[in-house]
């Protein structure tokens, strides 16, 4: 995940190492439907990929498999949401948001429905497997579906305040998450809130305005910048909709660059998001969208794919620098 | 409501559909005219729901899957009380809540419907609810037989029976025909019973415009499997001229047709009576 730098930094900052937040996820999911029988999983062949196996056979009576159908997935999360249950359908992000993209519009947003979808091992996740099993369009298609919050939560602090939101939401709810183990970022006391970003470091001069997995990055590059006399502002946007328009407005007014680092295509992102938020209100600070570039992604594993894009502490750093003219 | 009322009401439903459809200027009136008896009897009948228990958590679950015939849906529900008739005059309008497709603002309404093959996953959804909470309601839906061809269909009809979920109903109607023309001609689907059965379902197949076969076919359990019904209907039902005809698939009447039409509806109800004394 990290070159020997980016390790050194993470030491340095104190960073205790998590674990991945999709295991995070499963077992705050247990934890909740022991106690609320109400709660159902619905998995499609994906209670293994979605460490749910623990839960299966903890409570058999609350988890419906329905196979490899992700379309008959979302229909019976649906369903079961109407009739009164607190269900979550689990699969993976490419197949969730893209095959089934139908019935996540029709059947739980249009039709509002408290359901929640979670998108497991999303964004390029799985790495070297290829396109088919990234999800880099899935938070552009659902930005523009009307009636659904998103969360894409960084940190294992992040990720169990997430489940627990969308345990408690009347509305639909879809959750992002990525399947490496992850660092604790969140400072102890920190609160989660739907709708506002967290800010993780306070700067003036540059402000990361990242989310999910690339959030840890713009941490140690914010670190490695206030060595080089540079402070660097970092905001973990959990919640892509509804935007926290106020904390991507105060980086705009009072930061002279703003760097967003997503683990998405650039199109229809959260970078975008950011832009025309500022440019709707007349700011035009410096600005970059790092993420993926919209051409065939190269082959690798997470890591190497996040370097070759520039989401490290490295490539992140050199943004800053470009866009401040040092 | 016995076999001769539902039969009685349905002239004037298919009047009062034909109507709205007119005033709309849109609708889906060939499709509504051959789901309308089985709409009737649904909601007349069969269905344990009424205008008073929209909310109870126990009440039956209806899901319109071909939600483009929501005109005959409209027409039933209203005539049912779920709300005013006065309110159809606003189908389609500016600002109305009355959409060309089923949406829950109104009152009744399970689930916004429209895209074809949803309806099915979300009734076994629904019927999966009912079995974790030992509950006794039913779970029903309307499929048309063009919309088969949609795969999420078999996505449900193999999980379904898997389930054994005789709690869910799913009713066909077969009317045989699409926009483009004969369903066997755009994408040919039969022997539907075969396939059904091969999925593990229960399967009943009946004239869908017989109040008494429907019933029968409806009512009578089915331990252990899900039951599907083909309804065997005609599209465009009791009217001469759109029977059978594909381009009334969405065609709306013109005054002359509207008027004509009605005519024929009323003379057939005249009819209906006299022979039944």
């Amino acid at each position: 995940m990290f070159t020997p730098a980016a390790r050194l930094m993470a030491d340095k900052l104190g960073l205790k190492k998590g674990r991945a937040n999709l295991e995070e996820f499963a077992d705050t999911l247990q934890a909740l439907a022991t106690e609320d029988r109400n709660i159902v999983a619905v998995t499609s062949d994906s209670r293994g990929s979605g460490k749910l196996a623990p839960y299966g056979k903890a409570l058999p009576k609350q988890i419906v498999e329905v196979g490899i159908a992700e379309q008959n997935l979302v229909g019976i999360t649906a369903g079961l949401a109407a009739c009164g249950k607190k269900s979550f359908g689990v699969s993976p992000s490419c197949f969730l948001t893209a095959r089934s993209l139908e019935q996540i519009k029709n059947d739980v947003c249009y039709s509002n429905v408290p359901a929640v979808l979670v998108g497991i091992s999303s964004g390029v996740s799985y790495g070297a497997l290829g396109s088919t099993h990234h999800s880099l369009h899935d938070l552009a298609v659902l930005r523009a579906i009307n009636n659904v919050t998103i969360l894409v939560p960084a940190d294992n602090f992040e990720t169990r305040e997430a489940v627990r939101y969308a345990a408690r939401a009347t509305r639909p709810v879809f959750l992002r998450f990525g399947k490496a183990a992850m660092l604790d970022l969140a400072p102890a006391g920190a609160s989660f809130e739907p709708g506002k970003a967290l800010m993780l470091r306070p700067g003036r001069d540059v402000a990361f305005i990242a989310n999910g997995e690339t959030v840890v990055h713009a941490l140690l590059a914010s670190a490695l910048l206030a060595e080089k006399g540079i402070s660097a502002r970092v905001l973990s946007l959990h919640t892509v909709k509804p935007l926290d328009v106020a904390a991507v407005l105060a980086a705009g007014r009072e930061c002279r660059a703003v760097v967003t680092v997503e683990e998405h295509m650039v199109a229809g992102g959260v970078g975008e998001a950011v832009a025309s938020t500022l440019l709707r209100e007349g700011l035009s600070p410096k600005f970059e969208m790092v993420g993926f570039p919209d051409e065939d992604t190269v082959t690798g594993a997470q890591a190497d794919l996040f370097r070759h894009y520039g989401i490290s502490m490295e490539g992140l750093v050199a943004t800053a620098l470009r866009l401040l003219g040092r | 409501m016995t076999d001769r009322d539902l039969a009685l009401k349905s002239f004037a439903l298919r009047r009062r559909m034909l109507r709205l459809i007119h005033e709309a200027g849109a609708g889906h009136t060939g499709g509504g005219l051959s789901c309308l008896d089985v709409l009737n009897l649904l909601y007349n009948r069969v269905l344990k729901i009424s205008p008073e228990t929209v909310d109870s958590p126990t009440r039956d679950r209806y899901v319109q899957s071909k939600g483009h015939c929501v005109e005959a849906l409209y027409a039933v529900m209203a005539d049912r009380g779920y709300f005013p008739d006065a309110d159809l005059s606003s189908v389609c309008h500016y600002k109305s809540y009355y959409v060309g497709h089923p949406t829950r603002k109104i009152r009744g309404m399970e689930m916004n419907t429209g895209a074809l093959g949803h309806g099915l996953p979300i009734c076994l959804g629904m019927a999966l609810a009912a079995k974790m909470d030992a509950a006794s309601y039913r779970v029903f839906t309307l499929l048309g037989d063009g919309e088969l061809a949609e795969g999420s269909n078999w996505e449900a009809a193999m999980a379904a029976a898997h389930y054994g979920l005789d709690n869910l109903v799913a009713i066909l109607d077969h009317n045989t025909l699409q926009i483009t023309g004969h369903t066997r001609d755009v994408m040919s689907n039969e022997p539907l019973d075969e396939k059904w059965r091969a999925f593990g379902w229960e399967v009943r197949s009946v004239d869908g415009h017989d109040y008494a076969a429907l019933s029968a076919a409806l009512t009578t359990p089915h331990p252990g499997k899900p039951l599907f019904v083909i309804a065997n209907t005609v599209k465009g039902k009791g009217v001469s001229f759109m029977e059978n005809v594909a381009k009334w698939h969405h065609g709306v009447p013109s005054d002359t047709e509207l008027v004509q039409a009605l005519a024929e509806l009323e003379a057939a109800e005249r009819r209906f009576q006299e022979a039944a004394g």
